[in-house]
């Protein structure tokens, strides 16, 4: 287990604007101190995987799935949907059998 | 003062580039089993996975990797052997996973190409990509006076055909075309339209929304390095690609003529109006986060299969056409007139059914052209069959019906969708060949008009037009004019010779 106290000097991997950035991108209402705190924390996560870096060796390709898997396909083939009762069931507001959702921007007119 | 392309082309030139969505034509979803089935009653064709509900694991679709790749092959693409599906992260409610599942540095295919013809010039457009995605829900916008966003109170949301497999196809940007470029852009997805088709890989509806297309167009001053482009969307026909690339370039000149600078901004083509206007612009930069999806494993196509892929890839248009022509025997200005009409593989296909060839191109350029004018659609999406054309020109040639009468039948096929037979059988078309039945409406015609049959007894003979008119109308049109003509003549006994 690492010690991950040794890397908590920030070293300006993270910035509270990247991490105001990234909040607003993922929708997430952040407030001043937690921008601070979120910053300096992410920073020791960017830090310990760069050391995970520095250890994996050429022969160790960077790599999106833990099981060596390819093609993992199914028949074009029609199976049933869900009920849209069920479906409706989780929608916060319904008119028309369809999801009603606040007015929203879009890029199509 | 109306400026043209020519204009403009005489100051800047332009390059444009094509982003073409094609819907595929599977049976049930890229990741899911749920239908694709077009015009299903909202929300019945979603489930846990095309819903991104928790827990839901979603497994690509074999028939549609399997499309993407022979794209990739007909337009001369180089296939990956080794890529994976990508998150595009952004919160709309057009997607209910919050993300879409695309391709992003690892596309299926790249680097290919598709030569396409204007004006006797062959113009080869790159290929960037062809990748695999999935279609978003519809939206649509509610308590806007037009109906359109701005306005709106609120949305409502059908999620059926969230997760129909989507094919992206991105050209390399197009220079060097000059005052050709609008002509270009549309023969190019008139071109591709028609690969898909003959691949089967989807019915390529624009009007459907199966295939839809946006349009990029910059200006530069010759010699300067390219300009600023703007890239148009809601280009729904291949007319509008034509007038939505000409439209920017005129609005981009007199921008650029007027020391202004060309804003880089989404653009919304306006079909009644032929212009286009621009979209709302983005607060911060596209930030999509993209990262490798994690619940699908990579595809990595085997070479020998994708090999066996090309092999069996049918004919495509251009090869067709260049056999066609050959066959054919046409001269090179009706091929030209035919290929800007867009109906060589219709005649074509017509003369395959059994028509005569000079038939064949006379209704195609002709009757059917005009029809397909009126309606701004290309002829060939006119919902009538090169075999419907050649049954119509065979009851013509056989007597049955005249070409007036032909013409009655296309109208009536086109309006019920029955086949040629049917529509001539309900609507009773056929030609009056019994004389005394025509003799018989001549005389009732005479009788009706006393004045008109007074003077062409006196000599004006062309006031028998109006005559022949009557006896057409009583005949419901079914009647041949010329045998009507010489009955009427001969009947007020005038001798034309």
């Amino acid at each position: 287990m690492p010690d991950f106290t040794e890397d908590a000097t920030p070293t300006g991997r993270i910035s509270r604007e990247d991490v105001a950035h990234l909040a607003r991108l993922a929708r997430l209402a952040v407030t001043d101190d937690e921008l601070q705190l979120f910053a300096s924390q992410l920073d020791v996560i960017l830090g310990s995987v760069a050391r995970v870096g520095e250890v994996a060796a050429a022969d160790v390709p960077p790599t999106s799935h833990a099981v060596p898997l390819v093609n993992v396909y199914r028949a074009d083939e029609v199976r049933p949907s869900l009920p849209r009762a069920a479906v409706l069931a989780g929608a916060p507001s319904v008119e028309d059998e369809k999801f009603r959702v606040p007015r929203i921007l879009s890029e199509e007119a | 003062m109306t400026a043209t392309v020519d204009d403009v082309v005489a100051r800047y030139e332009p390059v444009i580039g094509l982003e073409t969505h094609v819907e595929l034509g599977t049976v049930s979803k890229m990741f899911c089993g749920c239908s694709t089935e077009f015009g299903a009653d909202p929300n019945t064709h979603t489930c846990a996975v095309c819903l991104g509900l928790p827990g839901a694991l979603p497994v690509a679709n074999a028939a549609a990797i399997e499309a993407t790749i022979r794209i990739g092959l007909a337009l001369n693409c180089s296939i990956a052997q080794w890529c994976r599906f990508a998150r595009k992260n952004y919160f709309y409610p057009d997607m209910p996973k919050n993300f879409q599942t695309s391709q992003y540095d690892e596309p299926l295919c790249v680097e290919g190409y598709l030569n396409v013809e204007v004006d006797g010039r062959t113009v080869r457009v790159g290929i960037e990509r062809v990748h695999l995605e999935e279609d978003t829900g519809k939206n649509t916008h509610v308590g806007g006076a037009t109906g359109r966003i701005h306005g709106a109170d609120y949305s409502l949301v059908d999620y059926n055909r969230a997760g129909i497999p989507l094919v992206e196809i991105v050209t390399k940007p197009v220079p060097g075309v000059g005052a050709l470029a609008p002509e270009v852009a549309r023969a190019y997805v008139t071109e591709l339209r028609d690969i898909l088709r003959t691949l089967g890989v989807s019915d390529v509806r624009m009007e459907q929304g199966s295939l839809r297309c946006d349009v990029n167009t910059s200006l530069n001053r010759p010699g300067e390095a390219w300009g600023t482009r703007t890239e148009t969307k809601n280009v729904n026909s291949l007319r509008s690609v034509e007038r939505a690339v000409r439209s920017e370039m005129l609005r981009q000149a007199e921008v650029l003529d007027g020391g202004g600078r060309v804003l880089q901004e989404t653009r919304h083509f306006n079909e009644t109006s032929g212009d286009t206007r621009p979209g709302r612009s983005k607060e911060e930069a596209t930030d999509y986060r993209y990262f490798p999806e994690p619940d699908l494993v990579p595809m990595a196509p085997d070479p020998t299969w994708v090999e066996s892929l090309r092999a069996d890839l049918p004919e495509l248009p251009a090869a067709r056409r260049a056999r066609t022509r050959a066959a054919l025997g046409v001269d090179e200005a009706d091929l030209a007139q035919m290929s800007n009409a867009g109906v060589v593989d219709l005649v074509a296909a017509t003369v395959d059914a059994g028509a005569p060839v000079g038939e064949a191109r006379n209704w195609w350029l002709g009757y059917l052209a005009q029809l397909a004018n009126a309606r701004g659609i290309e002829a060939a999406e006119l919902e009538i069959t090169p075999g419907q054309v050649a049954r119509l020109i065979e009851l013509v040639a056989a007597g049955t019906l005249s070409t007036a009468l032909a013409r009655q039948a296309v109208d009536g096929v086109l309006e019920t969708g029955s086949d040629v037979d049917v529509v001539v059988a309900e609507r009773g078309l056929k030609v009056v060949s019994d004389t005394g039945a025509l003799a018989a409406a001549a005389d009732e015609a005479i009788a009706a008009n006393p004045e008109v049959a007074e003077k062409v007894r006196g000599g004006k003979i062309a006031a028998v037009g109006a005559l022949v008119g009557a006896v057409m109308k009583s005949t419901r049109g079914q009647a041949d004019a010329a045998a009507v003509r010489a009955i009427l003549l001969e009947r007020l006994g005038v001798d034309e010779s």
